[in-house]
């Protein structure tokens, strides 16, 4: 499996972002984000990126106002889940040129777009950025 | 492209957004989110609405949902837009309806119908949206409706829909592995894929099925080989590239599909090594993608069959994590060295302060991975302070998930490890008094077992005092509120049975404080039970020692509170304490002898006891029996065949007939009723733990019923489950015997001799004492066994050979008499005894231990002789298995090697060290070393079910 969730949080915990790769009921992710939100948030700069929750971790990042969270299985090797955050940010920063908040709240469905391309199956598929991000420019020029 | 007035985004749209970004508070966002749904609800069902629009109110929707609230009134719309012509607004409906409905929702079998249109699109961008539909809403029923397509798309011209078909297929695997079983070769097609995309993709899947049947995908090692080489020698296209890494992703998800495919297959692992070594030394180590493929490389290499050159390598890699100033790159070192520890343990040592910063660090995420690690590298010199910093970690978190973890591996290090039943039982109450009700009910019979039986050895003394300890501490720790209820039902029973035994404590003081916890904790009733039963104990020794008895008022109370309660068991337990006190202290002697719950009870089945009886009866004109299956005599024959279980026949009530088959514990009670002298005279359903382990503790053919006996694991683990560290208790309890209840003297002469070893050595300087302390009582055993004669004792290496020479065909000789210990050697050992003597089996290698051992002997010796005294023939004799293994030349066949019968004989060889080494050790490692010897042979092996053996052979 290896991801199971990816959430874009501000820094006042407001959900900007959430994609699940298993189903949980509206309030079970409800429950979820309230608490893992709380845990990253409380942590400052120089502790780990990984934060260990109930039987599985937590990798973030955090990019100015906006916290990216991701939740993988405990095999998974988090440094490279960091940097797959890293990838990312730049296909939206390439997209969008110098990607902000709001750039992902205006344009929720392309996030999601990019994200499709890039994982399957909780399974990180496709890292190129042109790869990722052509489908997207296609049916920009489409519509 | 701005972020604002984007295409076709009407005021409203941006107004909502805008407002739900600037909402301060939860509540706020609430209010707009409640205020959406209002007006989408009017608007959503208007008829005729352009499809731009209605995009947006989808999209609305999705807020509404991310946001925490429910916006089901919309889903069928988002259904309907999956229909729409426009690519951009069918997708936002695929991915509205990813987001909204999980793959059972009512509504899918609206889409899949138009997921099959899709599939047959011509234009690939459509068809690309649909599989990724498929991806996430096709269930196992509807994979036949759409497996034919996607199977045709896997050989799509566009590489974008080649993936996604085998992301597809790989989600039909992941749901139903038996409907594409037959399609599952797929995979290694497009592991082929000319595009790097497709067959990036492709590894996902195959790393899955890796995973659970290897062996049948080893002829692709080379595959994997080449491709990893080729992806490292940067020939796939730059736009794979992340920072300079060429297709860092691929790479690490290459290098875990080898670490699977190479762990155990030493010629398997051959031919990874050139290329994960290439890895190694080409890795930019200064970016973090770097450091995650280095990271990786470290997992693989500790997985595959072990080689020198990269188990060095990845030990660099290690300690450059380990100093990093990143909390992240030491988080990854940690983990890095348990899983490295396993190969090569010494490595450990050279990080030890790095491993204690770690520990004490704040960061709480630091701090469990470092406490994973002292987890795998826990062994009896160092348990001690491992398992108490534990104890103290888990009683200052609330997290009930991690707390249940931690206690679980402090019971599991105590059993192991425990170097004195005293200690083990202080941290047990530790454990059960901070986190009793997460931990396991059968750590609890384990703890009263082993104070029932107290050592393996006829050491009376010894037992008893551990018991009076135990009784000590219990009625101490009675006085703090609110105990686990699992923790009360060990100090009933203990108090029941031992409460009085020492004469410490009067029967009216125990039985006191039983009834006042049979009071404070009123509506537990198995605790009730326990205590009821405890009263029960303490009176009839009394009675049995000719002692008056007088019931205290509050005990009265609570009989009489039980003779009428709901519950029949403790009714019944009632009646039976008010039967016994009625008894002469002969029968009760009989019924309730003291300190019996270990003996073994013969149950005789077939009731022969009774025959006179019978005979007699018979002889008087009674009709002789005749089982109840021939009585009706129609049933047929394959019933007979069930009579052990119960009435399993078809007719009666069947009261456990739904039960896993057990031998029929409940048809042998009665028989123990009348045969057996025991303490529970009834069965009592209700309780079975405890009722069946005073009356049957241990009948060793009856598998089956182990579920119902007290567990023995626990206790055979504590006596020697073999691990590469010198740690059985055998020699712990021998130097039990020697040095009774010194093991504090133990624990502090290891760590005063092991800082002499660092202050010769001198570490980093400015270290501060405590921390160097404590890395010398966590490290002091590997530092000792294994380190010390790899770093500062080269000229003893010369000699340690010779030691070796002459040591080995005794240890063979001695090893070759115990069948259990070739399987006792956990293979890690043994595929360090490579052929090459390579640096790694050289330090391992046991003589340098040894020798390192005898070292400290001397330091030791000084301040208390016995327990490294006590400790050697452990070590020896452990690694003595280890050094036949390699002096085999190989791990082809261990046995052959270990009853090699060349011969030095024994005495003369353990005479060896003591010429060597002035120090005045005596006759004791011997004697030890032969005890060790006779013991392994005779029964470390889990499969002796009776832990007696140990007593007869000890005794």
């Amino acid at each position: 499996m290896g991801i199971r969730f990816i959430l874009m949080v501000n820094k006042q915990g407001q959900t900007r972002l959430a994609q699940y790769y298993e189903w949980l009921t509206l309030e079970e992710r409800r429950a979820l984000e309230g608490e893992i939100v709380r845990k990253c948030l409380a942590r400052n700069e120089q502790q780990c990126s990984f934060v260990e929750h109930r039987n599985y971790k937590i990798v973030y990042r955090r990019y100015a106002s906006l916290f990216f969270l991701v939740g993988v299985d405990n095999d998974e090797n988090e440094l490279a889940i960091l940097e797959f955050i890293h990838l990312l940010v730049e296909t939206m920063d390439r997209h969008f040129g110098n990607v902000c908040e709001l750039d992902i709240m205006f344009h929720l469905e392309k996030a999601h777009f990019m994200l499709e391309e890039m994982v399957m199956n909780g399974s990180i598929v496709e890292t190129s950025k042109a790869n990722i991000l052509s489908p997207i420019q296609l049916m920009d020029k489409a519509s | 492209m701005g972020s604002q007035g984007g295409f076709y985004q009407s005021k409203e749209f941006l107004d909502l957004v805008k407002s739900i970004g600037e909402a301060r508070s939860k509540a706020e966002e609430d209010r707009i989110v409640l205020n959406e749904i209002e007006t989408l609800k009017r608007r959503i069902s208007e008829p005729d609405i352009p499809k731009r629009k209605m995009k947006e109110y989808i999209i609305r929707l999705v807020y509404i949902e991310m946001l925490g609230h429910d916006a089901s009134f919309g889903y069928i719309h988002a259904v309907k837009m999956t229909h729409d012509d426009s690519l951009l607004v069918k997708r936002t409906g695929y991915l509205a309806v990813t987001l909204f409905l999980n793959e059972d929702h009512d509504l899918i079998i609206l889409i899949v119908n138009t997921i099959q249109k899709d599939l047959k699109s011509d234009n690939y961008l459509v068809v690309c949206a649909a599989l990724n539909a498929v991806c996430k809403l096709i269930n196992e029923e509807t994979i036949p409706a759409v497996l034919p397509q996607v199977m045709e798309l896997l050989a799509h011209p566009k590489e974008a829909v080649r993936k996604k078909a085998i992301m597809a297929l790989h989600r039909f695997y992941q749901k139903s592995p038996s409907s594409v079983s037959h399609l599952v070769s797929n995979f290694r097609k497009r592991l082929c894929d000319n595009d790097p995309g497709v067959m990036g993709a492709t590894l996902c899947p195959l790393f899955e099925l890796i995973a659970r049947d290897v062996n049948s995908y080893k002829d692709l090692v080379i595959s994997f080989v080449s491709i990893l080489k080729q992806v490292a020698e940067r020939r796939l296209s730059k736009a794979y590239d992340y920072h300079q890494m060429p297709a860092p992703f691929i790479q690490i998800k290459l290098l875990k599909i080898l670490a699977l495919l190479g762990s155990g297959d030493k010629q398997a692992s051959e031919n990874m090594y050139t290329v994960v070594g290439d890895i190694f030394r080409k890795c930019d180590s200064s970016s973090n993608i770097g450091n995650a493929v280095l990271y990786e490389c470290i997992c693989c290499v500790s997985s595959i069959y072990p080689n020198p050159k990269l188990l060095e390598s990845a030990a660099d890699v290690i300690s450059r994590f380990l100093k990093s100033d990143s909390h992240n790159l030491k988080y990854m070192g940690i983990d890095a060295l348990g899983r490295l520890i396993k190969i090569s343990p010494e490595i450990a040592e050279q990080h030890q302060l790095a491993v204690i910063d770690c520990l004490e660090d704040p960061d709480d995420t630091l701090k469990r991975k470092t406490f994973e690690l002292l987890y795998k590298m826990t062994k009896s010199t160092n348990v001690e302070v491992i398992v108490d910093r534990m104890i103290d970690y888990m009683i200052s978190i609330n997290d009930n998930h991690y707390k249940t973890e931690i206690a679980s591996r402090c019971v599991e290090l105590a059993e192991q490890f425990a170097p004195s039943n005293q200690w083990f039982i202080q941290t047990m109450n530790r454990v059960f008094e901070h986190a009793g009700d997460l931990v396991n009910i059968k750590v609890a019979h384990n703890l009263m077992r082993l104070i029932a039986e107290g050592f393996g050895e006829d050491d009376d003394n010894a037992d008893s005092k551990l018991r009076s300890s135990a009784v000590e501490s219990y009625l101490r720790i009675l006085g703090e509120p609110k105990l686990p209820s699992v923790f009360l039902q060990v100090i009933c029973w203990v108090l029941g049975e031992y409460g009085t035994a020492d004469g410490m404590f009067s029967a009216s003081d125990i039985t006191g404080k039983l009834c006042d916890v049979a009071e404070a904790y009123s509506n537990d009733e198995t605790l009730k039970a326990y205590a009821t039963t405890a009263l029960m104990k303490i009176y009839a020794f009394e009675i049995a020692a000719r002692r008056k008895v007088d019931m205290l008022p509050e005990c009265q109370s609570l009989m009489e509170e039980l003779l009428a309660s709901h519950s029949t068991d403790l009714q019944q337990r009632a009646y039976e304490l008010q039967a016994v006190i009625g008894l002469d202290a002969h029968a009760v002697e009989c019924i309730m002898p003291s300190d019996a719950s270990c003996e073994d009870v013969e149950v005789d089945r077939d009731l022969s006891f009774l025959n006179d009886y019978i005979q007699e009866a018979i002889e008087k004109g009674a009709q002789p029996y005749i089982p109840e299956s021939e009585r009706s005599g129609m049933l047929n024959i394959s019933n007979f065949r069930n009579q052990d279980h119960h009435e399993a026949s078809s007719h009666g009530l069947r009261f456990e007939a739904y039960e896993l088959p057990k031998p029929a514990v409940q048809s042998r009670i009665p028989q123990t009723l009348v045969a057996s002298t025991e303490i529970v005279p009834v069965p009592e359903p209700m309780y079975p733990r405890e009722s069946y382990q005073t009356t049957m503790p241990s009948i060793p053919s009856d598998a089956g019923s182990a579920e119902l006996k007290l567990r023995l694991e626990g206790v055979q683990k504590k006596w020697g489950r073999p691990t590469y560290t010198p740690a059985t208790s055998t020699s712990n309890s021998t130097s039990q015997k020697t040095v009774n209840g010194t093991s504090q003297g133990d624990g502090a002469s290891t760590v005063s001799s092991m800082r002499e070893t660092y202050d010769s050595r001198k570490p980093q300087v400015e270290v501060s004492h405590e921390k160097q302390k404590l890395a010398a009582s966590l490290f002091g055993g590997s530092s000792k066994t294994e380190k010390r004669p790899a770093t500062g004792h080269k000229a003893g290496k010369a000699s340690s050979h010779m030691v070796e020479k002459s040591h080995v065909p005794k240890s063979s000789m001695e090893v070759a008499s115990e069948k259990a210990a070739p399987a006792q050697q956990p293979p890690d050992l043994l595929d360090l005894g490579e052929p090459t003597a390579t640096s790694t089996a050289l330090q391992l290698d046991p003589f340098k231990q040894l020798e390192g051992l005898l070292d400290t002997t001397e330091v030791a010796s000084a301040v208390n002789g016995a327990p490294a005294a006590s400790r050697s023939p452990d070590i020896m004799a452990l690694y003595a298995d280890t050094a036949a293994g390699i002096h085999n030349e190989n791990d082809a066949d261990l046995l052959s090697g270990l009853s090699n019968p060349s011969v030095t004989n024994m005495p003369g060889t353990t005479a060896m060290p003591q010429v060597t080494q002035s120090s005045s050790k005596g006759p004791n490692p011997k004697d030890s070393l032969e005890k060790d010897a006779l013991v392994r042979q005779m029964g470390v092996n889990p499969s002796s079910q009776n832990p007696n053996l140990f007593k007869d052979l000890l005794g």
